[in-house]
């Protein structure tokens, strides 16, 4: 990609409401209004998400892993819903039934963010299979850490989606880090890509600190799945923190640290937009006011918003036309009152 | 005695084990460096080294599977499950392979693993990490299934079950961890497969495990002071199930109330209360109750999360209605 400066600073722009979305989330849990805190960041990994959605179009859909804010976010999401839905209310994207681990939302293409470690990435074949059998012209990508790169389920997917030649692309975020556990720790063979060749797909591994780098890639592999070659691609980058908002990280090194958060894939745009296109400070400025404003209000929005009504709990277990589950206090209320021996 | 935490005391148990036992290793996800995910084999590896505490990759399936035939190769394995919404993954492992290996292969070999895992509700951590699974087990004969409610059950009821013949589903409740109690690590509460009367009483009797104990208890104390008498049962182990303390509780009272976590379809609190129904029938004043989780996914708002499952008010509520 020769990206002009108006793209670049684009790009730019879409890595750091990644950023300060992150940022806010935990600034949210810290105010205690987050739902839980199994709240996995996804900071630096934002040339992953903004990188590999860039050529994405409307209709191509997606599944995440349970790091995904960034990648949904890239995919067009609204902030307000997404925060609202991290702090469990009932203006989130899944009515605060989910939680920021299960953020789906269907009109943008995305099939759901997912807890199980592996068990979104078949749900791509499936949509794979139904643009195919449907004849429309998309692609659907599977988004994942590289902790699923351990998982069984990955490599029957892979090798039905080369089988049935399908629009699927396979993304493993790998920020080198499953919990306490590196990559060379989880894998004797840590080359990946290697792994998706043998099944017969297109498989690749880029810098996940270089965006530019990996729009290049993605563009490539997009349009081939598009055309019927389904692929797989690593985006190398670093989990800055901890797993979860509570994690500390004791089991590394803070060398190792300091080192691997040299991979920063927003201070890398921004030397290349100064030094190949004269961007100013004042440009990044702009930008960057902007958005922490955005996301300033998201905030506001997830903290006044309603929690989800009672009733809820019982709604969408099943289809709404469909009768709901029958509440425990109603049942039980029902039996007493009718088979009570003692009151007769 | 000692006081102690549930986690500690599940540690202790681990650590007991294996240095009475050099054939028991703990293999699990985050199990070693990290210490588990809630902390339980925290020093285990510093302690007995790599050799026997394995940290595996996130792969159920092949290390559950692993564990089954370390199992019947004479090694007397610890899986760890992290969450036991997880076991979707293992298990084929563990209902079709460990369950069946002892009967289907004519008896030559068993399998005696611990499949340690956890669950429940209580930390918001939503629909695929918050379930309450105890009944997919219950339904595989050749599975042991103990769920500890108490402090002191952390520690014997694992340490029974690592001298169990046949594999064991251990199943620890995430909201227990932090849970103070008291511990004699020399004298359990009860042998293996049997219930435990926790709280004594004559006019109803609670039947439940795990964090439900606990509920049912505080719920039994409030109706202590309205002049009711609950009889809170603590089941321990659903496999192999105390039969002779339930029904000679229910003889006594003439009603039965069934708590769990678990949801109410299809579920443990179904399988308990058919049987006092089948083997008590005489002695009953009232129908048998069941107050279980209700029949949904665990949602992750807070509130509605609380109400997913039976409540302290809820079952005090009932037993007062139950025993007028
Ligand atoms: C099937 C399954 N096993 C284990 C876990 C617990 N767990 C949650 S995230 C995680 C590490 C995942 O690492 P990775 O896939 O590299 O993603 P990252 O967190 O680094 O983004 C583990 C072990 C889980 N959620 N699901």
């Amino acid at each position: 990609m020769r990206p002009t400066k108006e793209q670049s600073l684009e790009v730019y722009r879409r890595m750091r409401r990644i950023r300060t979305f992150e940022e806010r989330v935990g600034e949210l849990f810290v105010r205690q209004q987050t739902a839980g805190s199994m709240l996995h960041l996804s900071i630096a990994e934002e040339a992953a998400a903004v990188g590999v959605t860039y050529p994405m179009r409307e209709g191509d859909s997606f599944t995440t892993h349970h790091r995904g804010h960034g990648i949904f976010l890239a995919r067009g999401a609204d902030p307000k819903r997404m925060m609202a839905e991290i702090a469990g209310k009932a203006d989130g994207y899944c009515r605060g039934k989910g939680g920021s681990m299960h953020i789906a939302d269907r009109t943008l293409g995305h099939l759901g963010a997912n807890a199980i470690v592996g068990g979104g990435i078949p749900a791509v074949v499936g949509a794979g299979l139904s643009y195919k059998v449907l004849a429309k012209p998309n692609v659907s990508i599977a988004f994942f850490g590289d902790g699923a790169m351990q998982q069984g389920v990955l490599y029957e997917s892979m090798n039905l989606a080369a089988l049935w030649r399908l629009p699927v692309v396979f993304v493993c975020v790998n920020n080198q880090w499953g919990m306490g556990t590196r990559i060379d720790r989880a894998a004797a063979n840590t080359q990946f890509h290697e792994r998706a060749r043998t099944f017969g797909l297109e498989g690749h591994v880029v810098d996940g600190a270089d965006v530019f780098a990996v729009i290049d890639i993605a563009e490539r592999l997009v349009q081939g799945a598009r055309d019927g070659r389904a692929a797989y691609l690593s985006v190398e980058c670093y989990r800055y923190y901890g797993h979860a908002r509570m994690d500390k990280s004791p089991y590394r090194t803070p060398e190792e640290e300091a080192e691997g958060r040299k991979q920063d894939p927003i201070q890398r745009a921004i030397t290349r937009l100064r030094e190949k296109d004269g961007a100013t400070t004042g440009e990044f400025e702009a930008i960057d006011a902007a958005i922490a404003q955005e996301m300033d209000e998201a905030v506001e929005f997830a903290i006044n918003a309603a929690p989800p009504p009672v009733t809820d709990l019982f709604r969408d277990v099943y289809d709404d036309h469909e009768p709901a589950p029958e509440p425990l206090r109603k049942r039980l209320e029902r039996i007493l009152t009718t088979n009570l021996t003692a009151t007769n | 005695m000692i006081e102690t935490t549930y986690r500690e005391a599940l540690g202790l148990a681990l650590r007991h084990a294996m240095m009475e036992d050099p054939t028991v290793v703990i293999i699990g996800e985050e199990v070693g460096a990290y210490g588990g995910a809630y902390g339980v084999t925290k020093g285990l590896l510093q302690e007995f080294g790599k050799e026997r505490v394995i940290d595996s990759p996130i792969s159920e399936a092949g290390f559950v599977g692993a564990a089954v035939g370390a199992a019947m190769s004479g090694l007397r394995p610890v899986a760890e499950l992290m969450y036991v919404d997880f076991s979707g993954i293992a298990m084929d492992q563990i209902a079709n392979q460990a369950a069946k290996i002892r009967y289907m292969f004519g008896g030559q070999m068993g399998v005696p693993m611990v499949l340690r895992t956890q669950g429940g509700t209580g930390r918001s951590a939503a629909a695929q990490h918050s379930q309450s699974l105890e009944g997919w087990f219950l339904q595989v004969p050749g599975l042991r299934v103990a769920l500890p409610g108490t402090v002191s059950d952390a520690y014997h009821l694992l340490r029974a079950s690592l001298r169990q013949a046949d594999p064991v589903v251990f199943i620890e409740h995430k909201a227990l961890y932090v849970q103070k109690g008291k511990l004699d690590p020399t004298q359990a509460d009860a042998n293996w497969g049997r219930a435990v009367v926790r709280r004594p009483g004559g006019h109803v009797t609670v039947v439940t495990y795990s964090r439900m104990l606990t509920y049912a208890l505080a719920a039994a104390e409030n109706v202590a002071g309205h002049g009711v008498e609950a009889e809170v049962i603590d089941l321990r182990t659903l496999n192999p199930l105390d039969w002779e303390t339930v029904s000679g509780s229910v003889t006594k009272t003439g009603r039965a109330i069934v708590v769990t976590e678990a949801c109410l379809t299809g579920g443990p609190a179904a399988e308990i209360s058919a049987r006092i129904q089948e083997e008590c029938f005489d002695f009953l004043e009232e129908p048998i109750v069941r107050i279980a989780g209700e029949d949904v996914p665990i949602p992750v708002a807070p509130a509605l999360e609380a109400r997913s499952v039976p409540t302290v008010a809820l079952i005090t509520e009932i037993i007062r209605k139950l025993v007028r």
